[in-house]
């Protein structure tokens, strides 16, 4: 395995004296495909935050490429690393293209307008995401899905080496997921871009990820492939309800819960 | 396609006709007044200045009045829209959130404890009016910051009425304890007005202006990632801290620099970014430069209604800025949000 992209060591982080993580350690290579799994509050979103720098942990070392994140500037760190948040409230009436073209900040010097060279990397990042065709629309008049891929083409248009998302695609419907994670594991494959997002689905976790972390209060349950993870005692113990394993025509794991009717 | 995301095409156009509107108020309103005058005469050289009545009125009384509330109006425009954006609420303004007041709080002790001397060219008055502008505007933030960094309107607006509550009440104890002349002094400068002013009082305002016009446009594009979310724009490569630091001082700069002169007059800083995000979108690189041209026409206009509706009587500017703004208000809070 190649030098880590991502190195965290002993990390730990409370929101006002309530601990979140602990003593969480994770080493991440450059083109790996992660996702990050648990119940709702075992802390994937302070993890993600913590990942893509915009919290910082209260002890333990976070590293990219070798250097502590505290010692990049902001504006270097986001020509590396973006993160995608789960849900995004705009106040202002944006246009779907200006929140695009906020994609190019890391780049551009004080008081300037986007160049030629901006523009087509927008572009890009727009066909990509399938987002062209609604440019010129308001931003708050798309539906979630739309938002969704919108965010994820301004952070293409950052030209970052790992994407960072938190829950992408937990509000959206099934068509609209399948969607984000094929543009997800597009750019993955072909660009080798460093992929890590937080899922609630685990069968969709288990079909595109290469490696799941599973959190459990606030701390590294399992960390391996999706056959490691996914077990039926771990689920059991993390989550506390009863499954059972059921293979898809792929052989891929889908976790189904045992009890359905309820007491 | 390229056509409509460039941006910087459309720039000069759109800067360049608002600039315009500018010139032809400045051109137009000091003919307007109770008194006639009469352009010719009022330019002429063949008549000694200080037997020229109708250069008189014209270059001592109007124009000096004009370039103020130019002034005032691009002033709390400007700041208006940085508010907005750093708090993510597009309620918050000069005059809402109570910095208006704190303002005058600051310049109403230092006129009152005889404060008013220059050091280094520039009057304690708009120091101290800045210093009271970035008291509130602190005590606001820290008032209706929730736990997530997001400023909710309802608790926004209640931190904007407390403070005003407050600076208004110690405000009005100066006033209290200060004699006759002073306090009617303290009111009618309370109310809003450009009435009282010269040429060097417009010069010494005009660096702290500038310096905060310029220094705001500089990081633009750091307050549109900022109104979109703290932790996005982060993730974008804005330093957060740093822009809402330099944000928030230069708002207050230009705030309290403008209220120590003209008194706190209100929602021009909520009215006048409103009207430019309407028309220019919500870009703070177009709407800034927008807003202080419009501002300082929409101002001038104000004004010039307060100097005529009533003449010769002449009402103070915030009467007619609160009697357009207080509905307006109303309309914001009532519209429909999409």
């Amino acid at each position: 395995m190649s030098q880590p992209i991502i190195k965290a060591e002993n990390i730990s982080f409370s929101y006002n004296l309530t601990p979140v993580l602990h003593s969480i350690s994770i080493n991440i290579s450059k083109g790996e495909f992660i996702g990050i799994i648990g119940p709702n509050g075992s802390g994937k979103s302070t993890l993600l935050k913590l990942l893509g720098g915009v919290l910082t942990a209260d002890s333990g070392n976070f590293s990219f490429n070798g250097t502590d994140y505290r010692e990049h500037k902001r504006k270097q760190l986001a020509r590396s690393i973006t993160w995608v948040a789960q849900d995004h409230p705009m106040v202002f009436p944006f246009k779907v293209s200006e929140v695009v073209l906020m994609g190019r900040h890391p780049y551009l010097s004080p008081f300037t307008f986007e160049g030629e060279e901006d523009i087509e990397i927008v572009k890009n990042a727009m066909e990509r995401t399938q987002t062209l065709q609604f440019a010129q629309r308001g931003f708050n008049e798309i539906s979630g899905g739309e938002k969704q891929r919108v965010m994820i083409a301004g952070a293409i248009a950052q030209e970052p080496d790992v994407m960072i998302l938190d829950e992408p695609t937990s509000a959206l419907d099934i068509k609209y997921q399948i969607q984000i994670l094929n543009i997800l594991k597009q750019l993955n494959e072909d660009e080798g871009m460093t992929v890590i997002l937080a899922m609630h689905d685990l069968h969709l976790a288990s079909k595109f990820c290469d490696r799941l972390i599973l959190l459990d209060h606030g701390q590294v349950f399992q960390d391996g492939s999706p056959e490691e993870v996914l077990r039926k005692e771990h689920i059991e113990k993390v989550y506390g309800i009863e499954v059972q394993i059921i293979r898809d025509q792929g052989g891929k794991i889908i976790i189904s819960p045992v009890t359905l009717c309820t007491q | 396609m390229n056509h409509t995301l460039n941006k910087q095409k459309h720039y000069v156009t759109i800067i360049g006709l608002f600039f315009l509107l500018f010139v032809v108020t400045l051109l137009i309103t000091p003919m307007i007044g109770p008194t006639d005058i009469n352009l010719g005469k009022a330019l002429s050289n063949d008549i000694p200045f200080k037997e020229n009545v109708d250069a008189n009125i014209m270059f001592l009384a109007r124009v000096p009045r004009i370039f103020l509330a130019a002034l005032t109006g691009a002033a709390l425009s400007v700041a208006g829209a940085v508010f907005q954006s750093l708090l993510r609420n597009d309620l918050a303004a000069p005059f809402t959130l109570g910095v208006s007041s704190g303002a005058a709080l600051g310049a109403v002790i230092a006129i009152s404890l005889g404060l008013s001397y220059t050091i280094f060219g520039i009057s304690t008055v708009p120091i101290a009016a800045f210093l009271g502008a970035l008291g509130a505007i602190t005590l606001v933030f820290s008032l209706a910051r929730t736990r997530t960094g997001e400023f909710p309107t309802t608790v926004l607006l209640l931190a904007g009425v407390t403070a005003n509550f407050f600076f208004a009440a110690m405000v009005m104890f100066i006033h209290y304890l200060s004699d006759f002349t002073q306090s009617f002094r303290i009111v009618r400068w309370l109310m809003g007005g450009l009435d009282i002013t010269d040429y060097k009082t417009l010069l010494s305002i005009c660096p702290m202006i500038v310096i905060g016009f310029v220094t705001l446009m500089f990081i633009s594009r750091d307050l549109n990632l900022m109104s979109t979310g703290i932790q996005s724009a982060m993730s974008r490569g804005v330093d957060t801290v740093k822009t809402q630091k330099i944000g928030f001082l230069m708002a207050s700069l230009l705030t309290g620099t403008v209220v120590a002169v003209s008194g706190p007059i209100g929602f021009v800083g909520l009215i006048v970014p409103h009207i430019i995000r309407l028309i220019v979108g919500p870009d703070l690189r177009l709407l800034l430069p927008a807003s202080i041209f419009f501002g300082a026409s929409f101002l001038i206009l104000c004004d010039t209604v307060a100097r005529t509706i009533i003449a010769p009587t002449e009402i103070p500017v915030g009467i007619i800025t609160a009697m357009l703004g207080g509905p307006f208000f109303v309309w914001l809070l009532k519209r429909p949000k999409t």
